[in-house]
Formats: C-alpha cells, sequence, structure tokens
C-alpha cells in the first residue's frame, strides 16, 4: 500500500487555503484509493454484521429458521418472538425503570458535578487537586469493591431492591467524571463575565445560575446525555441491587433470562433486539452531539 | 484526562485567587459539601470497609470474624486469583492492544484518505458504523454475538454447515479451547469504535499543511502516518491506552453473560471471581480481598503509566 502511494506523481501544489473545498474532496481518486474504501466499507459492514443478524432474525418463526437459516431474510412478517419477550419481561415497565433511574441520575449528576465545579474550578479551594484526584477515585475503582459495604448500608437503611440505592449511586459515580470535566472549563472561565457580574451586585448563588450556567449550557448537555447513557448500560449494580422483576432496568431484565428453557432461537434474537432498540435509538438522535463529547472527554 | 491532572502536578501555582472579585476562595466550600459528602459515604467509607472485610471470614449472616492475613494468603496461593489475572492480560490484548492499533489505521484511513477523496459524510458515516457496538450496554453486545455463537443452531455453526465447512462447527464459548478467544472477539467488536472516534477528533487538530508538506517532500503515506498522525495524537493515544486498560481490567458483564467464568475456570476475570465469591459461594471475606487485589493492580498501573507518560513528555520537550 506504501509503495503504492510513494510512486505516484504528486500533484501540482496550490495553497491549502485558498482551495476551494469542493475541488479539494475532488482531489484524483487512484484505483488504491478505491481498495481502501472498499476495505474500510467491508469492515463497516463486518462490525454491523451482528446487529443485522439480530434484526432479520427476530422477525422470523423458529421453523423458519430451521428451514432457511440465519442469513436468509423472513418469509412472513413473524412477531410472535417479540410480543412473547416483550410480555415475558414487561418490557414497557422495564424501559420506563431505566428511564427513570437514567434520567434522574443524569440530571442530579450534572447538578452536582456544576456544584463541585464551580468551588473548584471557580472558588479555586485549596488543595483542589487532591480533592478532584479523591473525586476522581468513584471512576477509577472497580465497582466490586463497593458492592458489598454498599449493599450492606443500603439494606440496613431499607433501600435495597429500591431503585433510589441506584440512583444515588451512579449520581456521585457519574458526577466524578463531570466535576472533573467541568472545573477544567471553569477555570479557564471568561473572567470578564464573572466580574461584570460581581460588579453588578450579584451574590454567588445568582452568579453562578444567571452566568456560570448558561456559559456552560453546552457542555452541561453533553454530560446530561453521556450519564444518561452511561447509567442506562450500567449491570453490576443494577444486578446486584434491584433483585425483584419490578425494579428492573432493560439490560438486567434481558440478561437474567438469557438461557432459560423456553426461549426458543428467534425469541432470544427478540430479545437481544429489544435490549438494542432504546440505545439505537438514543444513537441516533445524539450522535453528534456524542462525537463532540467523546472528544471534550478525551483530552482536557 | 489523566494527562491534565499529571500536567498541573508539574506547575503548581499556589495562592490563587477565586475567578469572582473580592471572595476568599474558603467561602467556597459550601458549594462543595454535598459532593463530597456524598463521595465520603459512597465511596471512601465502603472503600475502607471493603479492605477491613478482607481480614475476616465473613459469610453475610453472622457477623464478620477477625482472621489476620490469611484471606492474603489463600489469594497468593490460589491458582484461579492467578488465572483470572492472566485472562486479565488476554483482555488488555482485546480492548487495548487490538483496538488502539486498528483505531489508528483506521481513523487514519478515515481522516487522511477517505475524508479526503471521497468527502467527509462518507467518513463520518463509516466512524459512525465503527462506533455502533460502543453504544450498547456491554451486556446487550455480549448477548447479540453470544446468540451468533450459539451452539445447537447458532448463526456460525448454521452457516458453517450451509456452505459446506460442517466439520468446522464447534461449541464456540463451551469448550476450553475456544471460549476464550471467542471472548476477546466480542471484546475488540465492542471496543474498536471507541479509539477511532478519539483519534479522528484528534487528527483535526493537525494542521493540513504539515500533511501537504510531507506530501511535497515525498513521504509515502505510511511515512506519513508514522511522523505525523502517531506522533501529534499521541496525548490521545495515551489516554485510550489508559482507560481502556483500565476498563480492561474492570471487565465484567460481557463474562457474565456469555461465559459465567466458564466452562470452568477457563475464562474467569478477577471481577467476574471476587463476584461469584460474594453471591454464589458466600465468602465475602475473600471476595472482598479479591476486589481489593483488583484496586491495588490498577492504582499501580495508572500511577506508573501517568509517570512514565510524563517523563516520555518531558523528554520530547527537551529535544
Amino acid at each position: 500500500m506504501s509503495a503504492a502511494t510513494a510512486q505516484t506523481p504528486v500533484p501540482p501544489r496550490t495553497p491549502a487555503r485558498s482551495k476551494p473545498p469542493a475541488r479539494k474532496s475532488r482531489k484524483k481518486r487512484r484505483p488504491v484509493d478505491w481498495v481502501i474504501l472498499g476495505v474500510a466499507a467491508l469492515i463497516g459492514l463486518f462490525i454491523a454484521f451482528p446487529l443485522i443478524l439480530i434484526v432479520i432474525n427476530s422477525f422470523k418463526s423458529p421453523q423458519d429458521y430451521a428451514t432457511g437459516g440465519p442469513l436468509s431474510l423472513p418469509n412472513e412478517f413473524y412477531t410472535d418472538g417479540l410480543t412473547a419477550f416483550w410480555e415475558r419481561v414487561n418490557f414497557p415497565e422495564k424501559v420506563w425503570n431505566s428511564i427513570f433511574i437514567s434520567g434522574t441520575v443524569a440530571v442530579l449528576g450534572v447538578l452536582l458535578s456544576m456544584l463541585n465545579a464551580f468551588a473548584l474550578g471557580i472558588g479555586r479551594i485549596k488543595g483542589r487537586m487532591w480533592i478532584v484526584v479523591l473525586i476522581l477515585l468513584a471512576n477509577m475503582l472497580p465497582q466490586e469493591v463497593l458492592l458489598y459495604p454498599l449493599y450492606f448500608m443500603f439494606r440496613s437503611v431499607g433501600l435495597y431492591d429500591n431503585q433510589w440505592a441506584v440512583i444515588v449511586i451512579f449520581t456521585v459515580i457519574q458526577s466524578a467524571f463531570g466535576t472533573y470535566l467541568l472545573a477544567t472549563l471553569y477555570s479557564t472561565f471568561p473572567k470578564e463575565l464573572l466580574e461584570a457580574a460581581a460588579i453588578d451586585g450579584a451574590s454567588r448563588w445568582r452568579t453562578l445560575w444567571r452566568v456560570v450556567y448558561p456559559v456552560s449550557r453546552p457542555t452541561l448537555a453533553v454530560l446530561l446525555i453521556f450519564f444518561f447513557i452511561w447509567t442506562w448500560n450500567e449491570f453490576l449494580i443494577p444486578l446486584t441491587f434491584l433483585v425483584s422483576n419490578a425494579t428492573q432496568t432493560v439490560p438486567v431484565a434481558i440478561t437474567v433470562l438469557q438461557g432459560d428453557r423456553l426461549m426458543d432461537v428467534t425469541t432470544t434474537s427478540a430479545s437481544a433486539l429489544l435490549g438494542l432498540i432504546p440505545t439505537l435509538i438514543f444513537f441516533l438522535i445524539f450522535q453528534r452531539t456524542l462525537t463532540r463529547g467523546i472528544t471534550a472527554g478525551a483530552v482536557k | 484526562m489523566t494527562t491534565t491532572i499529571a500536567a498541573k502536578t508539574a506547575k503548581p501555582k499556589r495562592r490563587e485567587k477565586p475567578l469572582i472579585p473580592k471572595t476568599r476562595s474558603g467561602t467556597y466550600w459550601p458549594y462543595l459539601i454535598p459532593g463530597l459528602a456524598a463521595v465520603l459515604v459512597i465511596i471512601v467509607v465502603p472503600l475502607v470497609w471493603n479492605i477491613y472485610l478482607t481480614f475476616t471470614s465473613y459469610r453475610g449472616i453472622k457477623p464478620p470474624e477477625w482472621i489476620g492475613l490469611a484471606n492474603w494468603e489463600k489469594l497468593f496461593a490460589d491458582e484461579t486469583f492467578w488465572q483470572s489475572f492472566g485472562n486479565s492480560v488476554a483482555m488488555i490484548g482485546a480492548m487495548v492492544v487490538v483496538p488502539t492499533i486498528l483505531g489508528l489505521v483506521l481513523a487514519a484511513l478515515l481522516f487522511d484518505l477517505i475524508g479526503k477523496k471521497f468527502g467527509g459524510k462518507l467518513a463520518s458515516f463509516l466512524r459512525a458504523t465503527y462506533y455502533l457496538p460502543q453504544i450498547l450496554p456491554s451486556v446487550i453486545a455480549a448477548i447479540v454475538i453470544g446468540w451468533i455463537l450459539r451452539p445447537q443452531n447458532g448463526a456460525l455453526n448454521t452457516i458453517l454447515e450451509t456452505i459446506g465447512l460442517g466439520q468446522l462447527q464447534h461449541n464456540w464459548l463451551g469448550s476450553p479451547d475456544t471460549a476464550l478467544p471467542s471472548l476477546m472477539l466480542v471484546l475488540v467488536w465492542v471496543q474498536v469504535g471507541y479509539p477511532v472516534v478519539i483519534f479522528m477528533a484528534a487528527l483535526q487538530r493537525v494542521d493540513p499543511e504539515l500533511y501537504e508538506a510531507a506530501e511535497l517532500d515525498g513521504a509515502s503515506w505510511f511515512q506519513r502516518f508514522k511522523a505525523i498522525t502517531a506522533g501529534m495524537i499521541r496525548p490521545e493515544i495515551f489516554v485510550v491506552i489508559l482507560t481502556c486498560t483500565i476498563a480492561a481490567l474492570k471487565v465484567f458483564g460481557p463474562v457474565y453473560a456469555l461465559t459465567g467464568g466458564g466452562p470452568g475456570t477457563e475464562t474467569i476475570v478477577p471481577a467476574y471471581y471476587a463476584y461469584s465469591q460474594f453471591f454464589q459461594a458466600q465468602q465475602v471475606g475473600y471476595g472482598a480481598t479479591i476486589a481489593t487485589a483488583l484496586t491495588v493492580v490498577i492504582a499501580l498501573f495508572s500511577v506508573i503509566f501517568i509517570i512514565v507518560q510524563s517523563r516520555l513528555e518531558r523528554r520530547e520537550e527537551g529535544r
């Protein structure tokens, strides 16, 4: 590949800035470019293939699957598997549980991150480096290390098998990352805005809500979406804390039913599909914000 | 994200004033109290409690009984424990080494070749496709692949049968020789989109004129890749390696959903081993010991990684 690239003549160079973008994208395409595009597309297909298989086979009857195999398109639009699993796990209830837990965590987590970051980034409390490290512990630790003591603590206050236990735990865990990100952001907050607010006699609380909050709202929105999806995808702590059916989240409810003898091959596929759909919807809605946000989290 | 912390420690600026004029930093404590109290109750207390549990025999019913270092002695002699860490190395291979290398190449291809010659839309679309498995809950991703690898009538075995390779049919997740590779394949699939997205974003920082200059000097694509791509986005490479390694050491969901550590203890990882001690064997003290050992490994790795990274960066600056 590299040898082929080296042999091609170098196109005459025009200054990069003055080149119109339309012409730039229509640079000469060599055969090797098409090969590379083909390879990249093939990798994409390979990555999407398992998901495509799940979608096709969720709408097949077990007989259809047995005769046609996994690659054929369904003979008829068969939804018994889906509805059977839907009713079995009481899917709307699980979706609501997940939305309730993830949504509450997202809002509370952003709020807590903002308060922390206001004190650390704008208030510049002494020893803030160490405080950030301490808070980041929440994010770095394997959750197993917290599991039994938390289980014991929440059981003794009567919150075991209660969604609020999970909400409290994840609010703390998610806000660790939020605090870190926002504290970095707030430490470079435009000073003029804060000075103007101080001259107007605004209290700190007012400054936080009328100046800091609106200016940082794009980042807060990214954090909100992140916290929501991260909490939605969590498994270990919801698995151990939400033992009764009525409190479970989507991933937990679907996972604990795997291997159940009553589930035939296409019903199992349908169960995976039901697990995919909510996150796929979020992905389609938030794609832009997400990719922008991951970058925000990565470096600085 | 830890890079910035390391950078901050390097050049401490003491006695800074708050950004709001005429306030003292001490008066901001009320804003921090809810957050710190929550971390104390939800993180610090359980962490210390868990360390205490490692010195006890505790089966969840009678109060914990102090047994000194017995759990730790058992741990170091426990073959399953060492096997679980051996498997962690495999997880690092599947979640760090392969995705980082693949991610670098794919990001460079998408950004440098496909993005420029076939348009940014196509590059973004491919990036989104690579990223798809990342957004799924890891257990659901595992169930998807587990469905394909089903032993009886799984998609892979059926396809092998149809194309006349029936003798290759296999109980992929159930037999000792393929269980771990199958699990690793799932993790590569889940993980590869993350470095692609991060590296592509990082490449946008790189001045396009650098590439054009290199091209003008007759540098091949691979030379440009080595010198510019891999060089300029080094901070992001460090971040990806650090965060993915921590994630690989902590991996739990896919193991739970796919193999339950089996067959036997073939695919056991520390997190799953601790979990099974807590809730299946009811050996809470020993489970706590495994979890604590895992925490120590993660902490040691992070500290060493950050030290090495800042050394490398300093050496680079000194050049």
